[in-house]
């Protein structure tokens, strides 16, 4: 297998995949992007937490129009990860009014998006339903 | 009418549209020189312009403005604020009127958006050899856009809609489509709106689905537009004729805010904490309640957007925005009528103007000049913009008592 690098820096690879969020020290808010200070408490210490792959989705969209070069339809969302909202894509399930509903049960999945002139492979994320469909 | 007070002495919109044979500046112009018209001044009277065109927001509209009405030599604030621009610049001039600079201000809003699609949401450019290399803040690899969630404007109030039925349920895909209808509806009585046919909630429901629950007609309209408006102090206009003193409107509130830090606010936009501490705010400052609202322009920028804002403009109970609007009150015939003007959806939404041509409408029902749409009796009335990112400007108006 080639090499892979994930679709984003706060996505973590191996055998359980997963995300991580850089936590603020004084206040515990939680971020997925580098940081310049805490936009809740101004404060500069991070540490680095990960987080459960096991959710809940909390609000949805179906995609239909989107920029050019970006497949449609697609599910966008906001997952609940115990407390942390994760914005992703919902993915393996149809995607239709009828398939997703806001309050089910969803996990992290990864899959891979391609690969580059060097063969690696980018891997990205979505949730996908738990249980059956 | 106390020397501090702020008074909206003019006020104007253009037709909203297409305008394919003017340009941006003569837009601007068209709407400064009525607003001027209006209020019974000349562009020599006014000592600050603040002035916003967001697509072109570089470009400086204020001075390009200047060069074909009146280079006065007075100082010119151009404002860029997403979808707030326009009641951004209005609150620019209130706020240098306000301190005391001057007596007289002029704001305008201004934007040529007919055709321009879909907003927001974009991809990255191309190199000839692809080699993944992580890149800004999240080290992404590629575009997250359609692959992280979307970008697109309908697909983000599209969230902000189904995450509000999501908590206090009763939100579906018909409830969004009725709101529409209301709004299309109401745009039958709008001369000035880019569209003004009413709209069956078979045909709203069957149109051309956008981002679910949004299809077309629940989108906000691109097109072509401008408004201004001339604010004066109270001390101003003890000095203007009974005419000008009868026709001006009180500026009783006018506040601007940002989103304050919350959990998920970067993930997904928290318009509603913003708007509910502006609304707060601005009844605070006004000394009026929701209940004394004759009339209500919110921020349809999509029909889902408009079912969270009654909620967080306090027009209904916390969590009752449903039973709100299933109760007929946001209809013009309702207890609490919204967007009589027909709303971003119908009357259009030329971004940087919308700040001020809700204010125009308010203010035209306030001066008892809405024609056939006019609000009976109207006194009190409401004007809301959000500016995804996001800032959100409310300015509540009170007719004079002149």
């Amino acid at each position: 297998m080639g090499q892979q690098v994930p679709l984003v820096d706060y996505l973590v690879l191996g055998d359980q995949p997963h995300l991580v969020a850089k936590e603020c020290t004084a206040c515990g808010a939680r971020f997925f992007d580098r940081r310049n200070a805490c936009a809740s408490c101004g404060k500069t210490d991070f540490k680095t937490v990960e987080l459960g792959t096991a959710g809940v989705l909390r609000t949805f969209t179906i995609v239909a129009y989107a920029a050019p070069g970006v497949p449609v339809p697609f599910v966008a969302g906001v997952v609940d990860l115990d407390g942390t909202s994760v914005r992703a894509n919902v993915i393996n399930v149809a995607a239709d009014a009828d398939h997703v509903r806001t309050g089910m049960p969803v996990r992290l999945a990864t899959y891979v998006l391609g690969a580059d002139d060097d063969g690696t492979e980018a891997i990205g994320f979505g949730f996908e339903p738990v249980g059956g469909d | 009418m106390a020397s501090d007070d702020i008074w909206i002495l003019g006020i104007y919109m253009t037709k909203f549209g297409k305008h394919p044979d003017v340009d941006t500046v003569d837009l601007a112009a068209e709407a400064a020189m009525s607003a001027l018209a209006d209020a019974q001044v000349s562009i020599k009277d006014v000592g600050v312009l603040a002035a916003g065109n967001l697509m072109a927001s570089s470009a400086g509209i204020g001075q390009q403005l200047q060069k074909q009405i009146g280079q006065t030599g007075i100082p010119v604030y151009n404002v860029a604020n997403a979808c707030a621009t326009g009641a951004t610049a209005l609150r620019t001039a209130i706020m240098a009127v306000k301190a005391g600079e001057c007596d007289t201000g002029l704001a305008v809003g201004v934007e040529k958006l007919a055709g321009a699609g879909l907003l927001g949401g974009g991809g990255q450019a191309k190199s000839d050899r692809k080699v993944y290399e992580p890149k800004g803040r999240y080290g992404a690899v590629a575009s997250v856009d359609g692959r992280i969630g979307t970008e697109t404007m309908p697909g983000v109030f599209a969230q902000i809609g189904m995450e509000y039925g999501h908590r206090y349920g009763g939100a579906s895909f018909e409830l969004f489509a009725r709101i529409s209808e209301k709004n299309h509806s109401h745009s039958t009585l709008n001369p000035l709106a880019a569209y003004s046919k009413r709209l069956s909630l078979e045909q709203i429901m069957g149109d051309v689905m956008i981002a679910y629950p949004n299809t077309r007609p629940m989108c906000s309209a691109n097109c072509d537009g401008a408004a201004a408006a001339v604010v004066v102090s109270g001390e101003k206009l003890k000095t203007l004729s009974p005419d000008q003193k009868r026709r001006a409107v009180k500026v009783s509130a006018s506040v601007l805010t940002t989103d304050p830090w919350e959990e998920a606010c970067q993930v997904l936009p928290n318009v509603n904490t913003l708007t509910r501490n502006a609304a707060q705010q601005a009844y605070a400052q006004a000394g009026v309640g929701p209940e004394d609202l004759d009339l209500v322009e919110l921020h349809d920028c999509f029909a889902t957007a408009e079912l969270v804002h009654y909620d967080n403009l306090m027009l209904c109970a916390p969590g009752e925005a449903v039973p709100f609007f299933e109760s007929g009150a946001p209809w013009r015939d309702g207890k609490t009528p919204v967007n009589v003007s027909g709303g971003l959806q119908s009357k259009g939404h030329p971004i940087a103007a919308t700040g001020i041509a809700n204010i125009w409408e308010v203010c035209h029902h306030l001066r008892g000049e809405a024609g056939d749409r006019q609000i009976p009796e109207a006194k009190v009335g409401l004007a809301h913009v959000i500016g995804l990112g996001s800032a959100c400007g409310i300015h509540i108006l009170e007719r004079s008592a002149a």
